[in-house]
């Protein structure tokens, strides 16, 4: 029963990967690319991980370590892709701004 | 219950192959730093899956610093994305 569980969850795992991955290759903006992985890339980790800690349920140990790196992932992932998106956003403003100065 | 851990390790590997050609032809470096992020986090399930495959839990420890390392790096590199004149 334990084994099904674990198998549905990395099928999903790697599904949500999958998806982000595709939005990284075929969307057309940095933005969207942006949204397209952080979501599913941080979906996915979560899964995976979870996976794993549910398959060594009976090592707390080993599945608390896991659990810790679930939520440090769900921590620092959105706030990578925050400070990502604010340089970019910055460097766009300007260039913008510049612009329209010269014309 | 070892060959689904290691199918689902050759499938993140693939999708790791995927993600290198948008860091190889990114037209801004900015998409460069978002593939390698996504490339960091690949990884990360990837030596998890592999400690489990070889029955080695100090492998865990090395994922907990190579999410410290990569998270570090995204940050870093934006910052200097952000200060210095770089497209």
């Amino acid at each position: 029963m334990l084994n099904i569980i674990v198998t549905i969850l990395l099928f999903f795992s790697v599904f949500f990967f999958a998806v982000g991955t595709i939005g990284l290759i075929r969307l057309p903006d940095t933005y969207t690319r942006m949204h397209a992985t952080t979501k599913g890339d941080t979906l996915g980790a979560g899964l995976g991980l979870l996976a794993l800690a549910l398959y060594n349920i009976d090592k707390p140990f080993v599945a608390a370590k896991l659990m810790i790196i679930i939520v440090f992932i769900w921590i620092t992932n959105p706030t990578a892709a925050h400070v990502i998106a604010k340089a970019q956003y910055k460097k766009d403003f300007i260039e913008k701004t510049n612009r329209g100065q010269g014309e | 219950m070892d060959n689904i851990f290691i199918g689902t390790s050759i499938a993140l590997m693939l999708l790791v192959f995927v993600c290198l050609y948008r860091a190889i032809i990114g037209p801004r470096a900015i998409d460069r730093v978002i593939s390698i992020n996504i490339i960091g986090t690949k990884a990360l399930v990837i030596i998890s899956l592999i400690s489990l495959v070889f029955n080695e839990t100090f492998f865990i420890d090395v994922a907990v610093v190579y999410a410290l390392i990569s998270f570090i790096m995204t940050i870093g590199v934006s910052k200097y994305i952000d200060t210095e004149n770089i497209d």
